[in-house]
């Protein structure tokens, strides 16, 4: 049975919000499949404002790729703005995809894609103007199945009674699978209905349903166990790995928005995991290994980025893109490619050393050099021991120096503050390291024409790290540090006004914080502010942390934990963390071990130049580490003008 | 620079919602997909060169958009049109395209040919409202700008004004049955611009008329007021003969 297109109503409401057109969709390079033809069909959310959403690259693959099997379609859908939201319950218009307008709840899955837990207020926005029921167990047979990726998924159980389903990890091969295995059971008759695919899904290992799992408290708060509530659900959900990127070479038609987006570039992916080991990186704990794309891929998918996009700006992603083997022969390769021809390129996340800076000069050949970004962490000698961010000061002093020598003017540091075992020194250091920065940059160019601007995030522990155990530092703590920090930066005569300070207080991080490690029982606390009217959390204009504690108060009544117990209360060896049944494959004694390494100050080396230090992801996932270099060069094209 | 073109474009359907920056920013990556050799302006920071005239609202359908672009090599025109037409997305639709020989174009935009549809709104009203209008020497309405509240003339600009029933065929958005009313109006680029919104909020001030649903508003052309029909000619047309006067 078709389904109409909501376009029609909605345009009638469109004359009345704010920049309507990315509600329109019309993107170039999307697709709108014929609903009857296709017996799998996913409306996939990014759970925020589409000017966020629309860029995500973990969407726009899995969009491409879903499309492109026979009988599957996948449509895209994102947050709408208070203002649509109160016009849509007015008029009873439902949750819509933007490609062909359709009912979110005509769809078999929802894909949800969330990079970070600040988007569960906006999830449940759209199940409910869908019409959904916003509890998994409320759901009937013409509800789709909610399914839950990206990495805020390696812990769904916060939003564990909301979604059917969640999965980890790289979501190529394993959405292909969701779908035949959805395709299969409506060919069969969908036998046992909803429980039935569910239970089809769960067996196979690589996709979690919460309601298969009964979590059970000590009468201290505690977590006592996890357990499988039915046979054949497994009591291990493990991630999903991708292990050969040159066989995925997506996106091949990037989405070309009309809208304004927060990144107007068509982004290559040049490798994915990372084993530099930093503590607090989420990411690089549960990406590992290793894969890198080959540079021959990389070169070839650039050159057809651009002429399916019309972009100008290409950016090489990974979470360490200098760390790719031959980054050197990419850089110089795609600088020659397109010397004179307008296209720029750059290189988000790079690490300090002066090799960098040659990159940079690549990458800026026919244009301007104007800042360049590193990323120390920690404001302190001792505070980079800790979270492992092997930067000396000796490194970074000597890397400004050649930048700001080579004409770069402007250095950016990006800092953390309230991380495990942090004292005041510590976030003072940073100010001490700004000073020493801006004194090797006059000294290098003779000028005091040289300005460094320190950026400064709140530390959240997440889980599937060393620092999973730890306490997360109040926000009057972090607050306080901060203020001192800009005080004496502001007070410096001699060099305060080079360094510029950017920085958020610390109260969002509490939240943040609550939502990365909370377990079942933080859900009420999520619905109750979403109620209470709570949107967009990720945004400050929509964000109140007094929202969230006033909820928390209420829906954690009677329970013998409360917000404090979620985030500043550190954890010991052998509690049980809730999403201990959920495996990125690090293996739980080695995280212990490095926890222990981190408190001590001991360092650990990246695993691709050193031997391997058992974090135990290559053994129990069956991965490799996979890097070059292929030895192989980019060729330069035929240019046409 | 070796040439400059002149291209019409026109802007459908969803696509109305663009803003201008919308635009500009879909016709920079359309020029780069079809391979287009646009001139890029000099300085630190070098942007195409692609100049707009006259480009109407947010939410406002055209089939009269124009803009140029400068190219450093010799281009024929109607291949720049097929490609152009090819790298942008459906809706935003290239018409025509010149080379441009002399004189400016937005000189020549002195007015448009705007169609707006009022669904479901009552003829008579319309008539009754559009005369009380037409007759009055000055129609004061405000609008809110990026400056604050201003208050204008909408009368004075408005050359033309007629109210139509519409064929009910052509016409399925107000759904079988529904009258559709379609205001044509002739409207001179002035200073400050009155747009068909201004009119309508005019309608309202001088005779209570106030449309059941939104409107929907397409200019059908600008250019040259044309003295003998008394609507926009085609504003390419000098660049077609080989120059201006």
């Amino acid at each position: 049975m078709s389904v109409e297109s909501l376009f029609p109503r909605l345009e009638a409401l469109l004359p009345k919000v704010q920049k309507p057109i990315q509600y329109v969709g019309g993107e170039l390079n999307s697709t709108v499949k014929d609903w009857d033809e296709a017996t799998v069909r996913w409306a996939l959310m990014y759970p925020d404002a589409y000017e966020v959403g629309l860029p995500n690259q973990g969407v726009q693959i899995l969009y491409e790729i879903l499309n492109e099997l026979p009988e599957t379609l996948a449509e895209r859908t994102y947050a709408v703005w208070p203002d649509l939201e109160r016009l849509m319950r007015a008029e009873g218009v439902p949750q819509f995809t933007v490609d062909a307008h359709r009912p979110v709840r005509a769809f078999d899955v929802l894909g949800l894609s969330f990079s970070t837990e600040l988007g569960y207020t906006n999830m449940l926005t759209a199940l409910d103007l869908a019409g959904i029921p916003l509890s998994a167990a409320d759901r009937g047979p013409d509800d789709p199945i909610v399914l839950a990726g990206g990495h805020a998924a390696f812990n769904p159980e916060p939003i564990a009674d909301f979604v059917d389903a969640a999965v980890l990890g790289d979501g190529e091969q394993i959405a292909i699978a969701i779908s035949e295995v959805i395709r299969e059971w409506k060919a069969e008759g969908e036998p046992g209905g909803r429980d039935g695919v569910l239970l089809r899904l769960a067996e196979t290992g690589g996709v979690y349903v919460p309601r298969f799992y009964d979590v059970e408290y000590l009468p201290d708060g505690r977590i006592k166990r996890v357990v499988p509530n039915r046979s054949g659900v497994p009591s291990r959900v493990f991630k999903h790995t991708v292990m050969d990127l040159d066989e995925w070479p997506y996106p091949k038609k990037p989405l070309v928005p009309l809208a304004e987006t927060v990144h107007e570039r068509f982004s290559v992916e040049i490798f994915r995991g990372c084993t530099r080991g930093c503590r607090f990186c989420q990411a690089g704990m549960i990406t590992r290994p290793v894969r890198e794309r080959s540079i021959t891929t990389i070169g070839a998918m650039v050159d057809n980025g651009i002429r399916e996009s019309g972009f100008s700006e290409v950016g090489l992603l990974s979470l360490s893109s200098a760390d790719h083997s031959e980054i050197g022969e990419v850089a110089k390769g795609l600088a020659d490619r397109y010397e004179g021809s307008n296209v720029s390129l750059s290189l988000p996340s790079t690490r300090v050393d002066a090799f960098n800076i040659d990159l940079a000069n690549e990458f800026s050949r026919n244009g301007r050099r104007s800042g360049l970004t590193f990323a120390p962490e920690g404001g302190s000698e001792r505070m980079r021991k800790v979270i492992n961010k092997m930067v000396s000061e000796e490194d970074l002093i000597r890397t400004v120096t050649t930048a700001y020598s080579q004409g770069w003017r402007q250095v950016k540091l990006y800092f953390m503050c309230g991380l495990p075992t942090e004292e005041d020194v510590d976030v003072l250091g940073i100010a001490d390291l700004a000073r020493k920065v801006i004194q090797a940059g006059r000294e290098a160019t003779g000028s005091r024409d040289v300005r460094c601007t320190v950026s400064i995030g709140g530390f959240v522990p997440k889980p599937h790290t060393p620092f999973q155990w730890a306490a997360q530092a109040d926000h009057e703590t972090v607050d306080r540090r901060l203020r001192e920090l800009r005080n004496t930066l502001r007070n410096d005569k001699q060099y305060g006004k080079a360094i510029g300070m950017r920085y958020h207080d610390g109260k969002p991080s509490i939240v943040e914080g609550l939502l990365s490690r909370g377990d079942r029982r933080v859900g009420k606390i999520i619905r109750a502010v979403w109620e209470d009217g709570g949107r967009f959390d990720g945004w400050s204009e929509h964000f109140s942390y007094d929202r969230w504690m006033t909820c928390a108060a209420k829906a954690l009544d009677g329970e013998p934990v409360d917000v404090d117990w979620y985030t500043v209360r550190e954890r010991e060896e052998h509690e049980v963390l809730p999403w201990d049944h959920l495996d990125a494959g690090l293996d739980r004694e080695w995280l212990w071990q490095d926890w222990q390494d981190a408190v001590n100050d001991v360092e650990v080396e990246d695993c691709r130049w050193t031997p391997c230090y058992d974090c135990g992801v290559c053994p129990t996932m069956g991965t490799e580490i996979q890097i070059g270099p292929t030895g192989r060069k980019l060729l330069p094209l035929t240019v046409v003008s | 620079m070796a040439q400059r073109l002149r291209v019409r474009y026109a802007k459908r359907g969803r696509l109305r919602f663009t803003s201008h920056r919308d635009i500009s920013r879909a016709v920079e990556r359309a020029v780069r997909r079809a391979d287009i050799p646009v001139a890029f302006s000099a300085g630190f920071s070098p942007h195409p060169r692609i100049s707009y005239a006259g480009a109407a609202p947010t939410g406002v359908a055209s089939e009269a958009e124009y803009l140029e672009i400068a190219v450093t090599r010799p281009c024929r025109p109607q291949e720049l049109r097929a490609a152009l037409d090819a790298s942008l997305p459906p809706g935003l639709d290239v018409l025509d395209v010149v080379e441009a020989r002399a004189g400016s174009l937005a000189d020549r935009l002195e007015g448009s040919l705007w169609e707006v549809r009022l669904p479901g709104a009552d003829p008579a009203a319309a008539e009754g409202a559009v005369k009380e209008f037409m007759t009055a020497g000055e129609v004061a309405v405000e609008r809110l700008t990026k400056k604050g509240m201003r208050n204008f003339d909408a009368r004075g600009a408005v050359a033309s004004l007629v109210s139509l029933t519409a064929d009910q065929d052509d016409h399925v958005e107000g759904g079988p049955n529904q009258s559709c009313v379609i205001l044509r109006m002739v409207v001179r680029h002035e200073t400050p611009a009155v747009r068909p919104d201004d009119v309508l909020m005019g309608l309202r001030l001088v005779a209570d008329f106030a449309p059941p649903s939104p409107p929907s508003v397409t200019r059908l052309a600008q250019g040259p007021l044309d003295a003998s029909t008394g609507e926009p000619a085609d504003p390419l047309e000098a660049d077609r003969v080989g120059g201006d006067q």
